[in-house]
């Protein structure tokens, strides 16, 4: 008689293989988070086979698999509008593009104005969104509240609710979803992904990018790719590139899970929360970003006591739930909080970072446009307002009205 | 709130009774380079590890001091007035 074995369910298994790594490739890709696995997923399927994405960690251990899982276009100026736009298009279809589930759910976001000064922005975020095309206009209490009657648009709290900014295509998918769905697709194109692999240092000759030096041997490459979002200044260093980067951290958690009730994105740039609820029944609460800069990822009790007060104020009916669990990410935050995409000073050197908090709605449209910059040589028109030297030519492309805390 | 910060004049406190005020810079000299001006306004080292940096104490004694921090840990070394700064350059 055979006997079941039921630990023969549990054992490992992987979507793609690791192979030891090699002392050449044709692009290197520091950092394996969704921007440098989409990347190489992108140079992949536009012809390049040798590319290797090398991982401090584990695949999406950083922002990647930390975020708050929102995907929106509802900006402001015409530059991140447009940007943002194509990014919300190729993850309506990424599922079917990865073949992998990534349970998107476009339920829709509500951006809540509790101000006047709030409300004249969104007015303008709407009109900028829908001469660009964008699904965006501001809406009265009475549909936002049948949209979400569980909100309190009473006069009681502190800020009172007076409109919003209603964007229907705004969406949550599950983040890890889309990192392995990258790098499955990526792995099966040829692309090597080692984590554990820690970049320490990029290697350059007269002003052109050689390979790099990792914990596991020098590696040569004639293009190299960093997409290290919060440790980007660390890594532009290693390569004598300056950048206009603040890293700061940003702190989010989730409830108890509950019955789904919530079914539209809530965000308050006034109490500096946003709401979803995720497809476990978590509802997932994050924040703006610390006022100070860190590299330290731990969650802080002011934070958490400060946000679920908030939270109360749009959501009473949470009142009895419970706290679950909470955790902090970084964000390399710039100055006019647009990201920085592109060349360097560094022949083959490309950034992809100043991701701020923002990147993970930006990762298919990133992948595409660094694969292009990368092969054809040309920037493409998309990230043409966002190359690094905007900032020595002051260029500045301001984002801060629809994109701190407005996610 | 996350870490404490020695105020020079009121000692231990929350980090959340200061403003933080970034990493210290120079200031460029009147008429300097507009590439000098770009970097003063928009550039800034953010190492991973310590750095001196502004910090003010807004719910005490209301005064701007320095301190050298581990962006790490968030562990503060020392801090000090800004016109102890000559014997506090490394």
């Amino acid at each position: 008689m055979t006997v079941l074995n039921p630990l023969r369910y549990f054992q490992p298994w992987t979507m793609w293989h690791h192979q030891p790594l090699r002392s050449s490739y044709d692009a290197v890709i520091i950092g394996g988070g969704v921007h440098g696995l989409a990347t190489a997923y992108e140079l992949a399927k536009r012809g390049m086979r040798r590319v290797a994405v090398l991982e401090r960690s584990y695949i999406g251990s950083g922002a990647s698999g930390r975020n708050t899982t929102i995907i929106r276009a509802n900006y402001r100026t015409p530059e991140g509008v447009a940007f943002y736009k194509e990014s919300l298009r190729l993850y309506e279809r990424l599922s079917q593009e990865l073949d992998y589930n990534l349970l998107f759910s476009q339920q829709g976001h509500l951006t809540l104005a509790h101000t006047d000064r709030a409300v004249n922005v969104m007015v303008e975020r709407a009109a900028v969104n829908r001469l660009l095309g964008v699904d965006s206009r501001v809406i009265d209490p009475r549909e936002i509240h049948e949209l979400c009657p569980e909100l309190d648009l009473s006069a009681h709290p502190a800020y009172p609710i007076q409109a919003a900014l209603y964007h229907p295509p705004g969406a949550v998918i599950r983040h890890d979803a889309v990192v392995w769905g990258y790098a499955r697709a990526a792995a099966r194109l040829g692309v090597e992904i080692h984590p554990a692999t820690e970049v320490t240092g990029i290697l350059a000759d007269r002003g052109r990018v050689t390979g790099v030096r990792t914990t596991a041997g020098d590696v040569s490459a004639p293009v190299v790719v960093a997409a290290v979002a919060g440790w980007s200044s660390e890594v532009g260093r290693m390569a004598g590139v300056e950048l206009p980067i603040l890293t700061h951290v940003l702190q989010a958690f989730v409830t108890e899970p509950l019955k789904p009730f919530l079914h539209v994105i809530l965000v308050s740039a006034t109490l500096h929360i946003y709401v979803s609820q995720t497809d476990r029944g978590e509802v997932l609460i994050g924040a703006e970003i610390e006022p100070y800069t860190t590299y330290s990822q731990h969650s802080t009790i002011g934070f958490l006591e400060q946000s679920a007060h908030h939270t109360l104020e749009l959501l009473p009916i949470l009142a009895p739930v419970k706290v679950l669990r909470a955790w902090a990410g970084l964000c390399d935050i710039t100055p006019d909080y647009s990201p920085i995409m592109g060349k360097t000073e560094v022949d083959g050197f490309f950034v992809d970072c100043g991701w701020g908090t923002y990147g993970f709605k930006a990762a298919p449209v990133s992948g595409v446009c660094m694969a292009e910059l990368i092969t054809t040589g040309k920037t493409p028109s998309l990230i043409e307002p966002f190359k690094l030297s905007r900032f020595w030519e002051r260029r500045l492309v301001s984002e801060l009205a629809a994109a701190a805390v407005s996610h | 709130m996350a870490f404490l910060v020695p105020c020079p004049d009121c000692g231990n406190r929350e980090a959340a009774e200061f403003s933080y005020g970034g990493e210290s810079n120079r200031r460029p000299a009147p008429g300097a380079a507009a590439a000098e001006l770009a970097r003063y306004l928009f550039f800034r080292r953010n190492v991973a590890g310590t750095q001196v940096e502004w910090w003010y104490h807004r719910d005490g004694c209301q005064r701007w001091f320095l301190a050298r921090r581990d962006t790490r840990s968030n562990l503060i070394e020392e801090t000090y007035w800004p016109e102890q700064r000559a014997a506090h350059r490394a």
